[in-house]
């Protein structure tokens, strides 16, 4: 699989969801390199999975400009899949029809199909399960299949949405560092939106804090550490207490006005 | 594994056993029927409803051609006008599950439509329709629509809305969202629905084919009773009642091979 990354430039980005309603988020600056990890954690209700759904161009009616190596984002494409909070795999396919409906959409010749899906397969360590139905398999595994689905597409960009929060730790753990793994190795854009303040360490080159209502980023922080990375290590723990800290302060207006 | 093995086969055992019991309870109270009828001297002529004469009837009725005719005429309208109730009842699911607004439009006229019996449309469609094979076909037709079109519409609702951004997000068409998300997953619906309305095209289409027609299962009964041959009118009788139980039971057999749900084919 050959994958290369993406230029994504956001500036200024603003949204509503009808001309009435209050602000989702305002004023959002965002630039990534191609193969840079992106998190982006806050609060539940801060507007990042709206923000992520809008990358994806599967949410419109922005002002601003969102823009992917210069072109501005129409609509959703295979450059640039999605990965849910829940895997949402099709429940009537096995494991490799799942990960090659995308190609199927897109009109490949099966055995073109067959070879590619067998690579995406091997990716996520699932090669023993691709005939099996996607109901046989543990969240974890059902999860895979989903980041499989995406990668099959060789797209520049992978957008998470929180993909690992319903998962046991131990699976949590496993998947947080296979996908940081298999995204370098593919140069492809990481856009992840988290609140959980372990994985954003984890898994970014850049934590961007979230806060306020209208949401807006609040805190651009570089964390420069090597692979693999180990949740013990001193470093790790460091930029944790450090991510904290930041993220506790921006949500601190919020909270004096929930006391209140 | 050779316990679970057992105890699968010990099941289908039971289930085989109960099934021919079932049917030989039956038999037995027709039996007792028939030797009531024939006891009595009021009702002796009465006794060709009995199994005897009954099953001693079928060689002369199949022979003549009377059961392979009627089969075929009432096969011909039953299916041609299952596939008039799939083409146009799952488009109809499939719009009232995915348009709200031509849901709440229709929902009054669909209701009040689905509540008038099949059969009451039968001098209109006399009228209207140049033969009588054709009447019948639209009378079976709109008996079996409404179970398809709602069943559809039933199992569109129960789709995971995730589903089509995750297809669009895959660069789906909209013709590949319906051929391969939508129709996949309300297979089941479909199928269900599709039983249902051979169940109620099954029960329209004898008193349908009393009139008009000269060929057919309603006939040969309406045929039987004219001629007071009561051995034939219960032989026809129990061809309709096995030729249903052979639809719907592959109507059931249809809805276990294309259900996806773990639960559903138990």
């Amino acid at each position: 699989m050959s994958i290369r990354g993406t230029n994504l430039k956001i500036e200024n980005l603003t949204h509503r969801y009808t001309a009435k309603s209050p602000l989702t988020f305002e004023g959002i600056n965002i630039e990534a390199e191609p193969g840079e990890s992106v998190v982006i954690i806050g609060r539940s209700g801060c507007g990042k999975s709206t923000l992520l759904h809008m990358i994806a161009g599967l949410l419109h009616g922005y002002t601003g400009t969102l823009q992917l190596d210069g072109e501005d984002v129409m609509g959703t494409s295979p450059r640039w899949v999605m990965m849910f909070q829940a895997p949402h795999l099709f429940p009537w396919m096995t494991v490799e029809r799942n990960v090659g409906i995308g190609l199927k959409f897109a009109g490949w010749p099966k055995d073109k199909i067959r070879e590619r899906v067998a690579e995406a397969i091997s990716l996520v360590h699932l090669d023993d399960y691709a005939k099996v139905n996607t109901q046989d398999l543990s969240g974890g595994q059902q999860q895979r299949v989903a980041l499989a689905r995406s990668l099959v597409m060789e797209p520049e960009m992978m957008l998470l949405d929180e993909p690992f929060s319903a998962l046991d730790a131990f699976t949590r753990a496993s998947l947080q560092h296979d996908v940081r793994a298999i995204a370098k190795q593919l140069g492809v854009n990481l856009v992840m939106v988290t609140h959980d303040i372990d994985e954003a360490v984890l898994m970014a080159d850049r934590a961007l804090v979230m806060a306020g209502s209208p949401g807006k980023i609040v805190h651009d922080l570089t964390i420069d550490l090597d692979d693999p990375r180990d949740r013990e290590d001193e470093a790790v723990q460091d930029y944790r207490k450090q991510l904290m800290q930041i993220f506790e302060e921006a949500s601190m207006p919020t909270r004096e006005a929930v006391t209140v | 594994m050779a316990k679970r093995e057992k105890g699968k086969y010990e099941l289908m055992a039971r289930r085989f056993f109960n099934w021919v019991a079932g049917l030989a309870i039956l038999l037995a109270l027709w039996w007792l029927g028939g030797y009531l009828l024939y006891i009595n001297p009021d009702t002796t002529n009465f006794a060709d409803f009995g199994p005897g004469p009954t099953f001693s009837a079928y060689p002369h009725l199949w022979n003549d051609g009377t059961i392979p005719n009627a089969i075929q005429s009432s096969g011909y309208r039953l299916g041609v006008a299952l596939l008039i109730a799939i083409a146009c009842g799952v488009p109809l699911g499939i719009l009232l599950g995915r348009i709200k607004l031509f849901r709440e439009l229709s929902n009054s006229p669909f209701q009040l439509l689905r509540m008038v019996s099949p059969l009451s449309w039968e001098p209109i469609a006399v009228i209207v329709f140049l033969s009588w094979d054709q009447a019948i076909i639209f009378l079976l037709s709109i008996a079996a629509v409404w179970p398809v079109a709602f069943a559809t519409a039933a199992g569109l609702a129960k789709v995971d809305p995730a589903w089509f951004k995750v297809s669009k997000n895959l660069g789906a068409s909209k013709w590949h969202t319906l051929t391969q998300i939508i129709l996949p997953a309300i297979s089941f619906d479909i199928f269900t629905g599709i039983r249902a309305a051979i169940g109620v095209a099954w029960i329209v289409l004898v008193p349908a084919e009393f009139l008009g027609v000269t060929s057919g299962l309603g006939y040969s009964i309406a045929d039987a009773r004219e001629t007071l041959s009561y051995d034939h009118l219960t032989a026809m009788v129990l061809v309709i009642g096995v030729i249903g139980y052979m639809l719907d039971s592959s109507a059931a057999f249809a809805i276990k091979k294309v259900s996806y749900h773990r639960g559903d084919t138990e």
